[in-house]
């Protein structure tokens, strides 16, 4: 289904709302009030997100705000320490690394999921044999367990027997030590991060072509418009709407990654390919002795950076559904 | 020229496919040519070893993930899909809003969720524990399930719940008996995300489930890693019986699987 049909048939559904609602009214008329009914199917979700969202949310702030130890952790007698953590967090010699890996994996790995994703849209834009079979099988990566991705990146990158170093060895390449060197960590998680955002991209941006009226195409035949010039004077403008939404997602999936970094590197060597989702991971649950108000705090700082372009995304949306 | 495109395309999608060729392959590998340089790019002498020790060391896994992934569709069926019928038939005001909170809450990261779960579970005392972890599960997939079930269910015609109300069913009645049948489909597809998703879940069993005795088979391939990274052919055999259920889902639901990736873009 793509993306277009869905919404079409959503806009059409609330402007004939009031008629029907008209209509309802009249064959309800001995029924309880439609609102009551209406909350009352409401009510799982809501206490479901009150206690399973709102409450863990308030207790990650809170916990960014107290000084805890182990034992005041599970007393719950930790005292407060205002924004203590999140100064400690700051000078932490950690902080600038672990926001540059965040930047440079979040743009690097956005970069080329979208310009695969958008080729390989453009690729499978027109049917051909095989072309829904083969759109499909590209879903793969996103649908296998993170973890079962990261370990198989993991041995195929493998310094000694990896098969991604065994072929670069046969165009005179010398071993690249992906995985256990600083300068290659970084950009090993990355390529892994990649291949698994490339169906996310291909499938929206294929949607998206696939709402552009074929007619545009043909009048610009019809001017004698190359290949390349249909793309970047046609698709490309037409498709900005969607390429807005899919990069925004990304971002915001992109910046809260954490299995694969944490699988195939924990972060490191040294802290080589700590990002903040995997940093804040690290002072919670790394370490023997852990560091829940610096964690939290980190945490917190993550869901800042993705809330801002998750409502960057819904108004660019929201903008679009109007026009 | 329909062809060469064809051509093209089954390159691309074996060069897309190739990490999925080499788990199969290094999973088949023998002990004594895993270390071999260069690699066996093909099962020359497969060996089963490595799914051997699947069934003797990993079944116990694959068990808590099963549960797991079934709680977690209980779980998000029942709280979602009676929700999804009320955004999208009985239009309740602030009905936006929460749609708007549902979209903001699928954006939150993992690990604040797995933090803020840790301090309220080891307090209630659920740290380590199956329902515990489902309900952890749960917030993976809820916010996705009401926000497709009721794009879904926005397309069932009103006449049909009309009629059943000039029949003198109630809501609930409607809801049961109509509703929930003709949303088969979508229920469905829900579903298989959900069991998927709790199923591929690492961040909240390496943090809830951490020193559980039952523990699902992300944190089964994860110990493998770390203990025994000699194997890789056990570790990959693994890794190929945990992607069982993602494979089922890509060949019995294939045309929702689309939907389910532009989950997020869902409207509202």
């Amino acid at each position: 289904m793509s993306l277009s049909t869905r919404t079409r048939a959503r806009d059409s559904g609330r402007t004939s709302g009031p008629g029907h609602r008209a209509a309802r009214t009249r064959g309800h008329r001995h029924s309880r009030s439609p609102q009551w009914t209406a909350w009352a199917f409401l009510t799982p979700v809501i206490a479901y997100l009150l206690i399973f969202y709102a409450y863990p949310l308030y207790r990650n702030v809170e916990l960014s705000l107290r000084d805890y130890t182990v034992r005041s952790f599970v007393q719950g007698d930790a005292p407060f320490a205002g924004f203590g953590n999140y100064a400690k967090v700051f000078a932490d010699a950690t902080f600038a690394p672990a926001l540059w890996h965040t930047i440079v994996f979040t743009l690097v790995s956005l970069a080329f999921q979208f310009t695969i994703g958008l080729a390989l849209a453009v690729f499978f834009a027109r049917n051909f044999r095989l072309s829904a079979t083969l759109r499909a099988l590209f879903l793969v990566p996103w649908l296998l367990p993170l973890i079962v991705s990261a370990s198989t990146w993991s041995w195929m990158l493998n310094s000694d027997s990896g098969v991604v170093n065994a072929v670069l060895g046969w165009i005179g390449i010398g071993p690249v030590n992906w995985l256990t060197s600083p300068e290659w960590s970084l950009w090993s998680v990355i390529i892994a991060n990649i291949w698994i955002g490339i169906p996310f991209n291909l499938v929206l941006l294929y949607s998206g072509l696939q709402a552009i009226p074929p007619a545009v195409y043909e009048a610009a035949a019809l001017d004698g418009a190359s290949g390349p010039q249909r793309f970047w004077r046609v698709t490309f403008p037409l498709l900005r709407p969607v390429s807005a939404i899919t990069i925004l997602l990304g971002l915001v999936y992109t910046l809260k990654v954490f299995d694969i970094i944490w699988i195939m590197t924990k972060g490191g060597p040294s802290g080589a390919s700590t990002t903040f989702a995997t940093w804040s991971y690290r002072l919670g649950f790394g370490n023997l002795v852990p560091s829940f108000g610096p964690g939290a705090a980190v945490g917190n700082l993550l869901i800042v950076m993705a809330l801002a372009f998750g409502l960057l995304y819904i108004r660019i949306q929201r903008r679009q559904a109007l026009t | 020229m329909r062809h060469v495109k064809t051509g093209i395309g089954l390159v691309l999608t074996a060069l897309m496919l190739f990490p999925v060729y080499w788990m199969v392959n290094v999973s088949l590998t023998r002990d004594t040519d895993m270390r071999k340089s260069p690699p066996n790019f093909f099962p020359a002498d497969p060996t089963l070893e490595g799914y051997r020790a699947v069934l003797d060391e990993q079944v116990p896994y694959l068990g808590v993930s099963l549960v797991v992934g079934l709680g977690t569709v209980a779980l998000t069926l029942v709280v979602a899909a009676p929700a999804a019928y009320s955004l999208a038939k009985l239009r309740p005001r602030g009905g936006g809003l929460l749609s708007f909170v549902l979209l903001i809450a699928q954006m939150i990261p993992g690990i604040i969720m797995a933090m803020g779960f840790y301090a309220i579970f080891l307090a209630a005392g659920v740290l380590n524990t199956v329902p515990g972890l489902i309900v952890a599960d749960s917030t993976l997939a809820v916010p996705f399930a009401v926000l497709i079930l009721t794009t879904f269910m926005s397309g069932i015609p009103d006449e049909l719940l009309h009629a059943a109300r000039v029949d003198g069913a109630g809501a609930v009645r409607a809801f049961v008996s109509i509703v929930l049948p003709v949303s088969r489909n979508s229920l469905i597809t829900v579903s298989l995300f959900a069991f998927l998703w709790a199923w591929s879940d690492f961040i909240f069993a390496s943090t809830l489930d951490q020193g559980g005795d039952h523990q699902p088979i992300t944190l089964g391939i994860y110990a493998y890693i770390g203990n025994n990274n000699q194997e890789w052919n056990a570790i990959m055999a693994t890794a190929v019986v945990a992607s069982i259920p993602a494979t089922l889902l890509l060949i019995v639901a294939q045309r929702y699987v689309a939907a389910g990736v532009t989950a997020g873009a869902v409207k509202d």
